[in-house]
């Protein structure tokens, strides 16, 4: 058992590594607000092909490290990460049969919940509502998901998991 | 999945049946492989918890965190420990734009650097032969506060902390630095730059800490006009460049171009700072109220090095940490917590 979780376990960790390193790295200002979520992304594409492995509590705890990295209330996004890890865990085996371009819009209504839920977390704590251009960064993370898919694909067979 | 777990439940051929037996009144069913994991197939079904009572409670788990963080900062410990782990991965994210001013640097030329230094000591000769007089100024002004008997204090001690390159959560106004309490930074430390307040420190970790801006729709700062010393309190408003004052009467003496300084009522920033100017003074005959807007004097989202800044005698640190605790975060803890509940009518 320790030993399956082992290995391979580089390439997680990698892997969410990059994305928390992608959020925080700053950006010219006109491109901050479509700055993709990485982090979810990439945790959907783990509770995609290894549900065994990673699920809702690592998405929770990836969650709390987002947190603390850039500054926002303990819990926030890892509210809307572990529900959506919650979804993609338990629907995993239909959406793997899925063609590229309806797995594409299944992830981006899971970007969409993630971010409704961070919304719901801004409000309840008085934060001013954002305009339109809070759910943009949704409609970029969905258009990338074909890429971060392939590429993820790649480094976990070169790990040797999927 | 608990259907499923439920079907399969009969399919367990783990070898050791005496096992099972034992552990009858486990509630929740496990599917045992009967081939080595890992080796010939993947493990289809997941064991442990069901994801459906994880997600609980991971929710309620996130719930009572944000509730938790919001109203105080018990959990500071926690962030400053979780803090310690990703500095190194927040110093990475600064380099790029590190190397990129550095370079910017070393590729400038002979004269840009001529001018730039010439510049730099025409400002120098400007600025010491305003201070001057500022000795002999400060100590007239302590004996005439001696003489009226109360107690000021300007001597200051600041320390230069740098701006990490950082980005952090969207929404909030708030900026990390490199100096953390290994350089004494502490929790509602005042934070400037050049040219105004900008912020105070809201969490400290071993070698950063993270400053709330002013402009922050969770930070207020009691502030006064500097031409006429009314008070009032400057709230954040969430947009990068705009401050509220709050309960101006419709009679008050402010005019667009007023400067604010801090007033040093809330006991947290010390008096006389420059803070922000009045960019608007509305009257709508439906507020009881002027609405009056200021930008700061700051730049807040161009400086790239703030000041620190050591103004408060022991007692009032002590004082301003209790405040702390009791969940007042901005401004000065009185008269912050009348102005909230006021502006919600």
């Amino acid at each position: 058992m320790s030993e399956a979780v082992r290995r391979g376990a580089w390439a997680l960790w990698l892997s969410l590594l990059a994305a928390l390193f992608l959020s925080v790295l700053p950006m010219p200002g006109w491109i901050e607000e479509f700055r993709p979520p990485w982090v979810a992304l990439t945790l959907i594409f783990w509770c995609l092909t290894l549900p065994e492995r990673v699920g809702v509590l690592s998405a929770f705890a990836a969650g709390l490290v987002l947190d603390v990295t850039t500054g926002a209330l303990l819990g926030h996004h890892a509210l809307g990460l572990a529900v959506v890890a919650y979804v993609v865990v338990e629907l995993h085996q239909r959406v793997r049969t899925f063609p590229l371009w309806q797995q594409t819009l299944f992830v981006w209504l899971l970007l969409l919940v993630e971010r409704l839920l961070y919304l719901w977390v801004l409000g309840a704590t008085g934060q001013p509502t954002p305009t339109l251009v809070y759910w943009m960064p949704t409609l970029l993370g969905a258009l990338l998901w074909p890429w971060v898919f392939v590429v993820l694909r790649d480094l976990g067979r070169r790990a040797g998991i999927l | 999945m608990r259907e499923s777990q439920g079907r399969y439940d009969n399919l367990d051929c783990d070898d050791n049946d005496n096992d099972n037996d034992n552990a009858a009144p486990v509630p929740r069913a496990r599917v045992r492989l009967p081939c080595p994991r890992g080796i010939a197939i993947k493990p289809l079904f997941l064991h442990g918890p069901s994801p459906s009572f994880r997600v609980v409670l991971a929710v309620v788990l996130a719930i009572g965190l944000i509730v938790a963080d919001h109203r105080g900062r018990q959990l500071s410990a926690l962030r400053s420990a979780l803090a310690v782990l990703v500095y190194p991965l927040q110093l990475l994210a600064d380099l790029p734009v590190r190397y990129a001013r550095e370079a910017q640097d070393r590729l400038a030329d002979a004269r840009q650097l001529r001018d730039q230094n010439a510049g730099l000591r025409r400002e120098n000769l400007v600025l010491s032969a305003r201070s001057q007089q500022l000795a002999s100024l400060e100590a007239e002004n302590m004996r005439l506060r001696d003489l009226l008997g109360s107690s000021f204090k300007i001597g200051e001690r600041v320390l230069i902390a740098e701006i990490l390159a950082v980005n952090l959560a969207e929404y909030r106004q708030q900026i990390l630095i490199n100096k953390g309490t290994d350089s004494g930074v502490f929790v509602g430390q005042p934070v400037l730059d050049a040219n105004a307040v900008m912020g105070q420190v809201i969490q400290t970790n071993p070698f950063s800490a993270t400053v709330l801006l002013i402009t922050d729709s969770d930070h207020a700062l009691p502030v006064q006009v500097n031409r006429n010393g009314l008070r009032s309190i400057a709230a954040g408003t969430g947009l990068g460049h705009e401050l509220d004052l709050l309960h101006i009467p419709k009679n008050a003496d402010i005019r667009v171009g007023d400067l604010l300084v801090t007033s040093g009522m809330g006991g947290r920033f010390p008096p006389g700072y420059p803070v922000a100017r009045v960019t608007s003074v509305g009257h709508a005959p439906d507020n009881p109220f002027t609405a009056v807007k200021a930008e700061p004097t700051a730049r807040l989202d161009r400086s790239r090095e703030v000041l620190l800044v050591w103004t408060l005698s022991p007692d009032q640190r002590q004082d301003a940490l209790s405040g702390v605790g009791s969940g007042a975060a901005a401004g000065g803890g009185v008269p912050e917590a009348p102005a909230r509940r006021e502006r919600r009518p």
